[in-house]
């Protein structure tokens, strides 16, 4: 990408007028208006929450739907791939900084607030004075039930490897891509989406197992906190990184993409190595240290 | 240049300091620990190097606008670029900022040094008044504003000290160093004695100091400076600085008083008394939030017929004693004051209900 | 009109057959860049008006002691509100609508970069303001704990609360998308010819701007969920009884804030970089000293958010570290005060009303730069911190920086917008009128702050009636003066003062002057020619290159 001497299509190519984005809008409202009404038990809450999520889900079809029709029908030149890779780079750099919001919290409970509570300090002798800190285990002065910490071995453990090895299998399959063997680029595809369903079914497992086994709830002090936002937002982060890598999947075996003109794919392979990086942080930060 | 410097330091002392000592409308209020004398000064001497950019800066520009306009007949002289210049007006604007980072710096070290104060007094902020705690000497009150409502509303002249006024103020002694524990029981607030230079928020949860060293005798007076809901205008702050034996008085008269009103906890009340005293309780402590008519107000729940109210009375004592998400542990409150608080609630707002004792408070805490 | 803009009107011409909408459609379905521009251009104005109506409700409250108007609740309800909604709602969509509006026409591209998605950013803005407006009638109400929205105070609060941060969610993507759109526009979309280092200041600056908001908008996103999970999921992050502490909402909360206030500043700096060099028919003196100064004060905005908690009991390293930090910002702002005073001395200066409100912009923002030098310091901002002292500064910075910059835009990119003139002699009494009555509301708040008066109090001491009674009066004048400009807008929009040349200013060089006023519907579809903008390159004497 030469910033300075970038290229120009004759015609760049903007889109026609579109319903998806207010289609979008309403969703979005819906869904905002319905989550509050329903934390807050106002009656209809639900009900305008999975309308908004319908609506949504339908803008989500239309909107990808148009785009992949527009780039099949190769309405995309040269200047707009390297618009969508630009956009889709500080798109991931938005992401990054969602995350340093929360590992923010959690460095800051770690060192800072956590320490100050339980040990000797103004603030432990005068108001918490039977609380002695101790992380992940004891967080938290004030606690309903106790809790055990998650140990990195076992489940995260486990799934670190399937992520590192989906890394792997994805960038097998891009190789496919480039050099046009299409089978590759299948069974690549088809293994890395299969590994993001493992982790997520881990992930799923061991949450219930925590849950109801460990006591550790959203409740369990700053590290109950911090533990389910992280992995919980990176969870989500997977699925939605896998629904990526599905669609492209589709795509595939529908015959799309050739070995230049490939950018869904490589977009949704960058969101995937960028989930990859940020589990690897919640691994060495979240679980093992 | 000289004459100009002279003569905004002039302007500064005299819009400064001069008004400042003779009334507190237009600047500081007069300082009276040497803190706030530095911050005085450190203020008036950034004013002093400001005010001279800012006529030199806007000098040169007016002049310009003056000038050089096409109306005047003045052409355009297209340069745009002098690296001199820009080196120039880099490097001198840094030195400045250094000749203000050096005074600022040392006063900050001393503003921050709390070590060796000869008293502790911990400054607990609650919706919307303010609890001392003569942290070495056993006891402690709450301070409140004494402003009538009336004149909040208009129906009655204001007086002087309007918003001003508390029951109880603090009493500190003159020329020793105290320091404020700060904290909170509910959400943050700040106290602040601008007199003093001090400004400290209340966290909940945590312990924060400052401390000041009063050079006068003489009533000061703050607010409460940070945000904590719709009485934050309304919760004052105003020290009494005393010679050291009036304050060895003070604080004999208030070891007793404590000691005189301090209760049995194992006494078993009678049920008129425990709710009378428990509408003191109610009044000082929770109407605030559940209003004196216990029907509440925004999201601070009715306790008229409220399931916790006049269900089991564990469920009540718990709420009181550990709180729930807005609503504070009251932990703080003595076994007979929260056994009274509750008797009242059980029995009062057309409620019938059981009494509990202090004993049972003091069991439940354990 | 020069010969290049009449082919490239006929150019334009044959290509209106493109499946423009009609109607609502038009402006539901936007792909256009100027038709998202207007929508966010007259949604900033609505905010305005909204925000503003706000600030007399507060106004009239403090404009003499004791309670006349309001429940205390209901004022901390309007406070907070009109803090959101002016900083979230009138000024920063106003610098997106610029953006929109402008740059394209400005770097010769045809749209922004990304159409579709240009039209949810600026979609997503409305369903957040709703949100916010229904909050004033749920139970509990609208949020009350400051634009801030601390906790404890912000976890106490009813549904309202719950209803801001989802709106802050919206505004939040609506942001990262917009910014999204401006970083790929400004990197991408750029005529042949002109290098990063030849384009406008304004591009420059809008570019900067967007970055932070990338930067920064998820951190808010952030801060703003974990309060939704300590509101009703049970989690602890701001509450210490579970390990928590409400002052990490404040760290997270002014990471995000900081940068914010410097969104609201670079773009007013690109504006009046654009104008000041138009009327001084000279061009703009140390460009490239621009350049660095504006990426210096966005790297530094992130070193500095602890000024706003002075008083929250940091240790003394911590003051002194962000205490020397905010101060250095002085110097790279500094930089851009001279050079624009060094862009008007010897020049050729006519005084239109963009000129006025660019100069008014250089004098005040100053006025407020020096005010927030002087909070900087941390031992006087531990006496100033939450008094009206940073009220009168950050209205120094915000209205008469930010939001005087926006006007001048207004009327000196109208003529392009509507192809009339507005009306001068109105535009000239909207400035002066705004100018007296600014300093009226807002300086005498610095006394109130010197003298102590709290922030955010709907009833105060005596001894500050005076001043509170003055900047009522103040406030309610320099509110009337803003129908003034909507009244010159709308008539210039009806035909103003009559037509407007493609150029109507003679000392304007960028891009956007050479096509047609006003700028038909699709602009520079086909790339402008190097030639053309090496011309406009040259009478900005930004031809040679810069290294
Ligand atoms: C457009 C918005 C904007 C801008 C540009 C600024 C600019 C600055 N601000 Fe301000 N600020 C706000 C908006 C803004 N601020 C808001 C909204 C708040 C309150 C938020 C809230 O609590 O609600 C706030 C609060 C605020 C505080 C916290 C106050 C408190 O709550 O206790 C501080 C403290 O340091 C501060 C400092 C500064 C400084 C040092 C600058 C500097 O960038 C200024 C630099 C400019 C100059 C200095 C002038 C020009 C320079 C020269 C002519 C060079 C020569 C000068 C010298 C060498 C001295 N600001
Ligand atoms: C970002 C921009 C911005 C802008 C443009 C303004 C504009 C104004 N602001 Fe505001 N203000 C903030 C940002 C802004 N403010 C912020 C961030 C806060 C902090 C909030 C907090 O504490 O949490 C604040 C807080 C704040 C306070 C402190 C409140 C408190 O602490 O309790 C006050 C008090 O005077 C005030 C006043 C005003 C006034 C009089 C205007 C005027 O300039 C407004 C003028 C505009 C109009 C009046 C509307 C247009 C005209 C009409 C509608 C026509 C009708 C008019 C008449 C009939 C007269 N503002
Ligand atoms: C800061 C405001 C505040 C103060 C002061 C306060 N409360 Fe509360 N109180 C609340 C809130 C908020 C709740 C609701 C808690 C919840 O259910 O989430 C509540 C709930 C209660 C309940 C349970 C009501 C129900 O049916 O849910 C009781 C009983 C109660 N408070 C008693 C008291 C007593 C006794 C005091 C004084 C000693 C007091 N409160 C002071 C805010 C306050
Ligand atoms: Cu307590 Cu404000
Ligand atoms: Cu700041």
């Amino acid at each position: 990408m030469n910033v300075e001497n970038g290229v120009h299509d004759a015609h760049y190519f903007v889109p026609a007028p579109s319903r998806w984005p207010i289609v979008g809008s309403l969703a979005l409202f819906l869904m905002a208006l319905g989550t509050a009404f329903w934390i807050n038990r106002v009656p209809g809450g639900n009900w305008a929450l999975l309308a908004g999520t319908l609506v949504l889900v339908w803008m989500l079809f239309g909107w990808f739907g148009d785009v992949i029709r527009e780039s099949q029908a190769h309405s995309y030149g040269l200047q707009v791939d390297h618009s969508f890779r630009w956009g889709m780079s500080w798109f991931i750099f938005s992401e990054v900084m969602f995350f340093a919001a929360f590992f923010g919290a959690l460095f800051y409970t770690r060192v800072i607030s956590v320490p100050e509570l339980g040990f000797f300090s103004g603030t432990h002798e005068l108001l918490w004075p039977g609380f002695a800190a101790d992380w992940p285990a004891a967080t938290a002065p004030k606690l309903d039930a106790p809790y055990q910490a998650m140990a990195a071995v076992g489940i995260p453990a486990t799934n670190t490897a399937i992520l590192l090895t989906s890394g792997v299998t994805l960038t097998w399959a891009h190789w496919g891509m480039v050099e046009n063997r299409r089978t590759q680029l299948k069974i690549g595809l088809a293994l890395t989406v299969l590994l993001g369903v493992i982790f997520l079914c881990l992930q799923a497992y061991e949450y219930h197992h925590a849950w109801e086994k460990m006591g550790l709830t959203l409740a369990s002090g700053a590290y109950g906190a911090t533990f389910y936002m992280l992995t919980g937002f990176h969870g989500m982060h997977v699925l939605v990184g896998t629904i990526m890598l599905a669609t492209m999947l589709v795509r595939v075996l529908r015959g799309h993409f050739s070995t230049e003109h490939h950018f869904g794919f490589e977009a949704a392979a960058w969101y995937w190595h960028f989930v990859d990086v940020v589990w690897l942080l919640l691994f060495v930060f979240v679980y093992w240290l | 240049m000289r004459a100009m410097r002279t003569l905004a330091a002039l302007a500064c002392s005299l819009a400064l300091r001069g008004v400042a000592a003779s009334d507190s409308r237009i600047s500081f209020q007069t300082p009276q620990t040497l803190i706030a004398q530095d911050i005085v000064d450190l203020h008036t001497w950034i004013m002093v190097i400001i005010i001279v950019i800012f006529v030199a800066v806007f000098g040169v520009m007016f002049y310009a606008v003056f000038r050089h306009r096409k109306s005047l007949g003045h052409k355009a002289r297209p340069f745009h670029e002098n690296t001199t210049v820009e080196v120039l007006w880099t490097v001198i604007p840094a030195l400045i900022l250094a000749v203000m980072a050096w005074p600022a710096a040392k006063v900050v070290l001393a503003q921050k040094d709390s070590r060796g104060a000869t008293i502790t007094i911990k400054a607990t902020g609650y919706q919307w008044f303010w609890g001392y705690d003569y942290v070495d000497y056993g006891f402690g009150y709450k301070s409140k504003l004494a402003t009538p409502r009336k004149q909040i509303d208009n129906a009655q002249d204001k007086d002087p000290h309007y918003l001003l006024e508390v029951d109880e103020p603090l009493v500190v002694p003159v020329g020793q160093k105290v320091r404020i524990l700060t904290t909170s029981n509910d959400v943050i607030h700040s106290w602040a004695m601008p007199a003093f230079g001090v400004k400290q928020d209340a966290i909940p949860g945590f312990i924060r100091d400052t401390w000041f060293k009063a050079e006068r005798e003489g009533t000061f007076r703050g607010q409460c400076s940070e945000l904590c809901g719709q009485d934050h205008g309304f919760m004052p702050i105003v020290v009494k600085v005393v010679s050291a034996a009036k304050f060895q008085d003070y604080v004999s008269q208030k070891q007793a008083a404590a000691k005189a009103s301090a209760d049995d906890p194992n006494k078993i009340w009678a049920m008129a008394d425990l709710v009378a005293r428990g509408q003191k309780v109610y009044e000082a402590n929770c109407q605030a939030c559940h209003q004196a008519n216990g029907m509440g107000s925004g999201p601070f729940p009715a306790l008229v017929n409220s399931k916790i109210a006049t269900g089991p009375v564990q469920g009540h004592l718990s709420i009181v004693l550990h709180g729930k998400s807005a609503m504070p542990a009251w932990q703080g409150l003595s076994d007979t004051e929260i056994a009274a608080v509750i008797t009242y609630e059980r029995n009062h707002f057309n409620h019938v209900g059981d009494i509990l004792q202090p004993k049972d408070v003091k069991l439940a805490r354990k | 009109m020069t010969a290049s803009t009449e082919t490239l009107h006929l150019q334009h011409a044959d290509h209106q057959a493109h499946a423009d909408a009609h109607g609502w459609r038009r402006w539901l379905y936007a792909t256009n860049h100027k038709d998202i521009g207007t929508l966010y251009l007259w949604f900033s104005f609505s905010m305005f008006m909204l925000g503003g109506t706000m600030a007399l409700g507060i106004r009239a409250e403090l404009f003499q002691p004791g309670l006349q108007f309001w429940h205390p609740e209901f004022f901390n309800q309007l406070t907070t509100l009109h803090g959101i909604i002016m900083v979230f709602g009138a000024i920063m969509p106003a610098f997106t609508g610029l953006a929109n509006w402008m740059l394209p026409l400005m770097l010769g591209a045809p749209d922004m970069a990304f159409a579709r998605m240009n039209n949810w950013s600026f979609w997503l803005l409305p369903p957040a303001a709703a949100l916010l407006v229904i909050s004033l009638f749920v139970p509990g109400g609208a949020p009350a704990g400051g634009w801030t929205l601390y906790p404890p105070l912000s976890i106490q609060a009813g549904m309202g609360m719950d209803l801001a941060i989802f709106a802050i969610h919206l505004l939040g993507l609506s942001s990262i998308m917009g910014s999204i759109n401006i970083v790929t526009t400004v990197l991408n979309m750029r005529a042949p010819g002109m290098t990063l280092l030849k384009m406008p200041m304004f591009a420059w600056t809008s570019l900067v701007t967007a970055y932070l908001l990338i930067a920064v908008a998820p951190v808010l996103a952030g801060a703003v969920t974990m309060l939704l999970t300590d509101r009703h999921f049970g989690t602890h992050f701001f509450k210490a009884a579970g390990g928590g502490d409400p002052v990490l909402f404040q760290h997270i909360f002014w990471f995000f804030g900081h940068p914010e206030v410097y969104i609201m500043a670079l773009p007013a700096f690109g504006i009046v970089s654009q104008i000041l060099p138009t009327f001084a028919r000279k061009p703009l003196f140390g460009y490239v000293s621009m350049v660095y100064a504006v990426c210096s004060i966005a790297i530094l905005s992130f070193m500095v958010w602890a000024h706003h908690m002075f008083a929250v009991g940091l240790p003394a390293t911590a003051q002194l570290f962000f205490m020397f930090m905010t101060m250095l910002i002085a110097v790279p702002t500094g930089v851009k005060v001279f050079n624009w005073i060094a862009t008007m001395w010897q020049g050729e200066m006519t005084f239109e009303t963009p000129m006025l409100f660019a100069i008014g912009f250089v004098c005040l923002f100053t006025v407020g730069g020096f005010s927030g030098l002087v909070l900087s310091i941390a031992p006087i901002d531990i006496q100033m911190t939450d008094t009206y002292y940073v009220v009168a500064h950050f209205h120094y910075v915000l209205v008469a920086g930010a939001l005087f910059s926006l006007f001048g835009a207004t009327y000196y990119w109208l003529p392009k917008w509507t192809g009339q003139m507005y009306n001068e002699k109105l535009g000239k009494l909207h400035f002066w009128w705004s100018m007296i009555w600014f300093n009226v509301t807002f300086f005498p708040m610095h006394f109130l702050g010197l003298a102590g008066m709290p922030r955010r109090i709907p009833d105060y001491p005596l001894q500050f009636t005076d001043f509170n009674s003055v900047a009522s009066v103040g406030a309610f004048c320099f509110g009337l003066g803003q129908l003034l400009f909507l009244y010159n807008v709308i008539n210039t929009i009806r035909g103003g003062a009559g037509r407007a040349p493609a150029r109507p200013w003679e000392g304007a060089h960028t891009l956007e002057w050479e096509v047609a006023s006003p700028a038909p519907h699709h602009t520079w579809e086909m790339p402008p020619d190097e030639a053309l903008v090496k011309k406009g390159l040259r009478a900005q004497l930004l031809d040679q290159d810069h290294e």
